[in-house]
């Protein structure tokens, strides 16, 4: 039956139920269908996505077979500095001024082309309005952390080994091997790693490996707000951060330095060092 | 704080104690290689300054660990470099580069230079220093000409090969700030050889003070041809030193990279007492001038002063390269951790007065080798005068 061969309305003493009845429970039923059945449906789809970003559980955790890195893409940050607070947290990090595993830059680039880079706090709090003379041309918050290079040379100058690369692509110290020599954090072009207080030990992003091998996510990346850090596989296809290096002209930070860093940028401005 | 820099950059990491590091280790390898002027180029007038040179650069070569032990987080577990290296390490390597050169180089030169006179001084002692110098000679006591012989060729040869040694040692030094390439003031392949002829200086320098003012103590006459030798010596390594910074300089405005305009400021600001000051003016060109006038480097003196004015102006002049040389290390130590790794800013460095790294520890670890030296000068007397041979008397 077609659209044009119902009749408008139902004889009143037809027994039968009528067609708009009909139609009306079809909706219905089909709206109570999708509501049930659109939670399992949208869980199939983001399948690849949540396996990318939750690798397996504990026990079956392979760093072998996995190859972590980061994209940050800088149109979405909105400098909240939720990361920023979240990794102290989540890290252990002393809640000074002077330390940071990932912290926050706001570039500001008035008319006259002159740049202005703050980042009070690390962005921890937030930033104040920009204090700008002249006439803001263009301002984009950067969000910087350990670029866990492929060729990092805080791991070629430790002395004794202590600081390494993992096979699932991350750098980490040994803070019951590091001797505090500090070479590594004079090695490191990004100032990404610091001298811990207290355990007069080099200290950096672990990209929260502690929570990699649990399934999780690092923890700047569970909290921001706006999807700006995209956490995921490098060379996996089916995975959030290849999607997003597919989507976007990526850079790196200081590529010419060779470190070969596996934090990738979208829309990276040319002033950003 | 000016302009930006990466929060963790706001500590200096490397603070007063490693500018300590390669001073103290240059001044090894400079007296090292003035002592094989004697030895392997046969400068013979040098001669009364070449056991000096070698007790000075064991001195201070026993107490350049220090300020980098005292500088570790964790000092407790520093043996690690030396059981598990990595092996891709500049740092790594000094453990070896350093046991190489006190071991091989240093004590067996010492050794075999000194084993004739411990054997006699063994033979003439009483008491415990009988004991002391049988012991020192490990009881070698055969005194015949062929043995004599071999000392002296073993000498000849572990100087030869102690030269490279001496290189290396600071060299290597050099090479372990000239390697950071995230770092655009250290990174540069000059950055060795610059270390390495500035040891030279500073080498050269302190034994000529050391020479002048252990002969004033003691009452002796300073050899005055000696004297001019080392000046002669300390003005050329000077020339080649100050060619060598110049280049770098003249090289690194002429390439004009990213960092310049960054380094500028720096050099215009926070070092310019330092750089420009204490470095060029005061360790350098004025050094540089009265080396030039009255020392025989150049044509045998331009103006040829008394003994005396002479003794005065090369002990000014190589207390004020000493100065200099230790604002070179500080220059490069402390300066290239001023400016931010962004290029945005530069930051500040204040010393601490007490502390483990502060400025106390600092004169204690610089006056550190000078006792050692003087105990050293006490067994080992350097004085090649058959009556403080005799006598034992040392200083």
């Amino acid at each position: 039956m077609t659209r044009d061969e119902e009749p408008s309305v139902a004889p009143a003493d037809d027994p039968r139920p009528t067609p708009a009845v009909d139609r009306r429970r079809f909706v219905e039923d089909a709206l109570k269908a999708c509501a049930a059945g659109c939670p399992l449906i949208l869980a199939v789809m983001r399948l690849p996505a949540a396996a990318a970003q939750r690798p397996a559980g504990e026990a079956a955790y392979d760093p072998a077979e996995h190859l972590y890195g980061m994209g940050i893409d800088i149109q979405k940050c909105i400098g909240c500095g939720r990361c920023v607070a979240a990794c102290k947290a989540e890290n252990d990090v002393p809640l000074d001024g002077y330390h940071f595993n990932t912290w926050v830059e706001r570039y500001v680039i008035d008319e006259d082309g002159d740049v202005t880079v703050d980042s009070p706090n690390g962005g921890f709090d937030g930033f104040p309005p920009p204090a700008a003379e002249s006439e803001i041309r263009r301002t984009f918050f950067v969000p910087k952390l350990c670029n866990h290079c492929a060729n990092p040379p805080c791991v070629q100058v430790c002395p004794v080994g202590a600081t390494f690369s993992t096979p699932d692509g991350v750098v980490l110290v040994d803070e019951q091997y590091c001797i505090g020599c500090r070479y590594c954090i004079q090695a490191c072009p990004y100032g990404a790693r610091w001298f811990h207080p207290t355990k007069h030990v080099a200290a950096k992003c672990t990209l929260c490996y502690h929570r990699l091998v649990k399934g999780l996510v690092p923890a700047c990346v569970e909290v921001c707000p706006t999807g700006a850090r995209i956490f995921g596989e490098v060379e996996q296809r089916p995975t959030p951060l290849a999607r997003f290096m597919r989507m976007n002209d990526v850079q790196v930070l200081k590529p010419h330095l060779n470190t070969r860093p596996k934090v990738y940028y979208a829309n990276l401005d040319g002033e950003v060092r | 704080m000016q302009g930006y820099i990466y929060p963790n950059e706001f500590e200096l990491q490397w603070s007063l104690l490693i500018v300590l590091y390669p001073y103290i280790t240059g001044l090894v390898a400079g007296a090292f290689i003035l002592a094989s002027l004697e030895r392997v180029f046969n400068v013979k007038e040098v001669q009364p300054t070449y056991r000096l040179a070698l007790l000075t650069a064991l001195a201070f070569l026993l107490v350049a660990p220090l300020p980098l032990q005292a500088h570790l987080g964790h000092p407790e577990r520093s043996y690690e470099i030396f059981l598990t290296p990595n092996r891709k390490s500049a740092m790594a390597m000094f453990g070896f580069v350093y046991a190489w050169y006190l071991t091989v180089v240093l004590l067996l030169e010492i050794w075999f230079e000194y084993r004739k006179d411990m054997v006699l001084w063994a033979r003439e002692a009483v008491g415990w220093r009988r004991w002391l110098y049988y012991g020192l000679t490990l009881g070698a006591t055969d005194l015949s000409d062929p043995s004599l012989k071999f000392d002296d060729a073993a000498g000849r040869w572990i100087t030869v090969i102690g030269i490279p040694s001496a290189f290396l040692l600071h060299g290597y030094v050099g090479f372990i700030f000239g390697s950071v390439k995230a770092n655009p003031w250290w990174s540069s392949v000059l950055m060795p050889v610059v270390f390495l002829f500035s040891a030279i200086v500073s080498g050269i320098a302190l034994v000529l003070i050391l020479y002048v003012v252990i002969s004033l103590f003691r009452s002796r006459p300073v050899d005055m041809r000696c004297l001019d030798k080392l000046a002669s010596f300390l003005f050329y390594a000077m020339i080649v030193d100050v060619s060598l910074e110049m280049l770098d300089f003249v090289h690194r405005l002429y390439e004009s990279e990213e960092s310049i305009d960054i380094l500028s400021q720096m050099i215009e600001s926070r070092l310019f007492i330092s750089l420009i000051v204490l470095q060029l003016v005061l360790g350098t060109l004025i050094p540089l001038g009265f080396l030039g006038v009255f020392s025989p480097a150049l044509h045998r003196g331009l103006a040829r002063g008394s003994d005396e004015l002479r003794r005065l102006i090369y002990l000014m002049s190589a207390v004020l390269v000493e100065i200099g040389i230790f604002s070179i290390r500080w220059n490069v130590v402390i300066g290239g951790q001023l400016f931010s790794k962004s290029l945005r800013g530069l930051t500040v460095y204040k010393v601490e007065l007490l502390g483990l790294e502060g400025l106390a520890t600092t004169l204690v670890l610089l006056a550190l080798p000078f006792v050692i030296l003087w105990v050293l000068v006490k067994v080992l007397p350097p004085w090649e005068e058959p009556a403080g041979l005799r006598r034992l008397d040392g200083v």
